[in-house]
């Protein structure tokens, strides 16, 4: 039985073996050792290589059976699918628990291939051995410093856990990550899922610590009801969100050809996510963002939602954005109004969005920030036009009246401000425990802007864009209210 | 294989789990057909009953908008006389006519990775072209069915349409609930159809129902 020390080896190896290391710096087995070198790992690496070869200065061995016994818990396997079940064997014998076996040639390529697929599992099974794949990309850990991948990239350390049916979108995935600055704590591509799948990784970061939100790619399920019912367990005990492929006819018949998924009518997987509270997001983007907001976000209480911007254009589209999701715009409270009436000058949107009309001395943005957050008639706070004053920064920083004219004094007052802004907001909300989210363009367009910055350094995620930052509150805001729905209706009415 | 209840049959299996239909009675003659009417304001629908009819409208065995008891009488004759020995017939369906603006389509069909589920969707002529249909896996929770009425897009249908009473929500999650009961207590089940659901006075209506078990279930 696979149980959580298997899972343990997996992710947390106290040391690791490349099988079929090679000397050629374009094959799996030289890119797999290169990795888990390159990155900090801090446990023994073991390779092997069948003429004894020195990959990346480290002396190899013929075959498992000569190194340590007792000490490698993680075999990651990139030999022939042939010469695999002696293999096996040979690790089992090692103490090895858990194996990611790269090696292509299993179910992906016809009846043969799943043949030797299912032989492996029986095997493996006998073995107590946990397999992933096979024809996997491979596994990242990072509180284990842990790279054992044959592709990039790797991510900083976080508390998103991905698992995916594709290799390439656990890549996309902490290739977001790297961009964001929202990190990772374990990814995974389960390649053929012969032994485990989506679902077991998914029960396995449910109950790890370092792990706050499920980040999932699937193009399809064997056995849905079981599926579902474990996914629904998952989903009590921590978010999930879901980028289904397949959802048309011809992406379907794609994912058929690509991991063998049988068809099944998109809206009954669309209908089973909302039931078992996983977050269903339709790209690859919206999933990211729905995974950041969850790990790095409090929960919003409410549907209740302010927007509050420096200028109107982006207000607008915000409100706009809100139409089609279950937030809130409310209006704004008469007590902050009147507090805000101090605050502002008459100009001002005296609406929500809260619109600080431009009117701003420099304490202006940070006082309408403490008292809008966690005011007790709000749940969450969507922020916009963090960042322009210092983007003004960079264009005189970089022009050719740098530093004179008062120009070096007053980019860096800009900079000052803004991460200052962010400083404040951020700080508003963890006092209050009321969820803010702060959008710009910024965030892609210029990483290194101030605010961007502070967003960053906070430990939080910088929205490319308002109408994204409010998806992924809207996200937040189903899974409470169907969270909260247990507590009034535990199970089924059958 | 699988095998089809009558009408007649489907609906009062359904019934028991609390599906509501209009009141109606089977009649094997005009007279039950025509005491039956005595009830009711009319006009009435009628409709050949059996388990094996196909093409039920395009033979002509619906008949909808009967008023006064000769023209009753004369229609469920007429109804009797066209039934076929391959319809296995048992009678003639006989209800007062529903009148409403509003169809939804509701209904049970298994999908083939995940098994039973409750389909609610929007009915009436233009539905397939429209295809707002949301699905659930049964057994639903009372939150999920809500959740099917608010995952539909034609929510603006559920209030005060074009002068109509606004839709008891509640009511129509019932008829949800009902069919994942139905669901998991109808042994063998196949699938579930029950269309049209007419809103009437606001309240969901069930006008044609249609269970599919396994024949399995049949012969047990």
């Amino acid at each position: 039985m696979i149980s959580a020390e298997h899972f343990k080896a997996l992710f947390d190896p106290r040391s690791i073996v490349v099988a079929g290391a090679s000397t050629h710096p374009g094959k799996f087995g030289f890119v797999a050792l290169h990795n888990i070198l390159s990155c900090g790992y801090g446990g023994n690496v073991y390779a092997t290589n069948r003429e004894r070869a020195e990959v990346l200065g480290l002396q190899t061995y013929a075959d498992l059976t000569e190194i340590p016994d007792g000490v490698v818990d993680l075999v990651f396997v990139c030999t022939p699918a042939s010469t695999n079940p002696e293999l096996l064997r040979q690790a089992a014998a090692k103490g090895i628990r858990a194996a990611f076996i790269a090696s292509a040639g299993y179910g992906e390529s016809g009846e043969d291939g799943k043949e030797l697929q299912h032989q492996l599992v029986e095997l493996a099974d006998e073995l107590n051995l946990l397999i992933v794949g096979p024809n996997g990309q491979g596994l990242v850990s990072t509180p284990s410093k842990l790279c054992a991948q044959i592709v990039a990239p790797y991510p900083p350390a976080g508390r998103i856990g991905i698992a995916s049916q594709s290799g390439n979108f656990v890549s996309s995935f902490m290739n977001l990550s790297r961009q964001s600055g929202v990190g990772v704590s374990r990814a995974i591509s389960v390649g053929n899922a012969a032994q485990v799948g989506v679902i077991d990784m998914l029960e396995f970061y449910a109950d790890d610590p370092e792990t706050a939100v499920g980040l999932v790619y699937l193009e399809g399920v064997a056995n849905g009801r079981e599926f579902a019912d474990r996914l629904a367990a998952v989903c009590r005990r921590m978010p999930v969100v879901i980028v289904k492929g397949g959802a048309s006819g011809s992406g379907a018949k794609a994912a058929a050809s690509h991991t063998g998924s049988l068809a099944t009518d998109d809206r009954v997987f669309d209908g089973m996510c909302r039931q078992v509270g996983a977050t269903r997001a339709a790209s690859i983007a919206e999933a990211f963002d729905a995974a950041a907001a969850f790990a790095t976000l409090p929960a919003p209480a409410g549907p209740r939602l302010a927007i509050v911007t420096t200028v109107g254009g982006w207000g607008v589209l915000a409100a706009d954005a809100t139409a089609t999701t279950n937030l809130e715009l409310v209006d704004v409270p008469s007590d902050l109004r009147s507090r805000l009436d101090g605050l502002l000058p008459p100009r001002w949107s005296r609406n929500n969005p809260i619109d600080l009309a431009g009117g701003e001395t420099k304490d202006t943005v940070p006082d309408v920030l403490e008292a809008v957050v966690g005011h007790s008639e709000i749940d969450a706070v969507l922020v916009l036009g963090m960042g322009i004053q210092s983007n003004q920064g960079k264009l005189e920083r970089e022009g050719p009246f740098y530093p004179d004219h008062g120009l070096e004094r007053i980019v860096n007052f800009h900079d000052r401000q803004d991460s200052r802004y962010v400083d404040v907001a951020m700080q508003a909300s963890a006092t209050s425990g009321t969820p803010v989210l702060i959008a710009s363009e910024l965030s892609i367009a210029d990483p290194t802007n101030a605010a961007v910055s502070a967003v960053r350094g906070a430990g939080r995620y910088c929205f490319p864009s308002a109408e994204r930052a409010v998806k992924a509150l809207h996200f937040m805001h189903e899974r409470e209210r169907w969270l909260k729905s247990f507590e009034i209706e535990p199970t089924s009415t059958n | 294989m699988s095998a089809t209840l009558s009408e007649s049959e489907s609906k009062r299996l359904l019934s028991n789990f609390g599906v509501p239909f209009l009141p109606e009675t089977l009649a094997t003659n005009s007279a039950q057909a025509v005491e039956f009417s005595l009830g009711f304001a009319g006009p009435f629908a009628l409709k050949l009953c059996g388990s094996n009819i196909a093409h039920k409208s395009e033979r002509g065995l619906v008949c909808l908008g009967v008023s006064g008891a000769e023209s009753i009488r004369r229609t469920c004759q007429q109804l009797l006389d066209a039934a076929r020995p391959e319809d296995n017939a048992t009678g003639v369906l006989i209800a007062p006519m529903a009148t409403g603006l509003r169809e939804f389509i509701a209904g049970i069909s298994v999908d083939p990775v995940f098994g039973p589920t409750v389909v609610f969707g929007l009915g009436g002529v233009l539905a397939e072209a429209i295809a707002d249909v949301t699905v659930r896996l049964a057994p639903l929770r009372r939150y999920d069915a809500i959740d099917m009425l608010h995952s539909l897009r034609s929510q603006s249908l559920f209030g005060s349409f074009r002068s109509e009473t606004p839709i008891d929500l509640d009511a129509l999650a019932d008829l949800l609930c009902a069919l994942s009961k139905a669901s998991s207590e109808i042994p063998d089940l196949v699938s579930i159809d029950l269309n049209p659901v007419m809103i009437v006075d606001g309240l969901p209506v069930a006008l044609d129902a249609l269970v599919e078990v396994g024949t399995h279930a049949v012969s047990a």
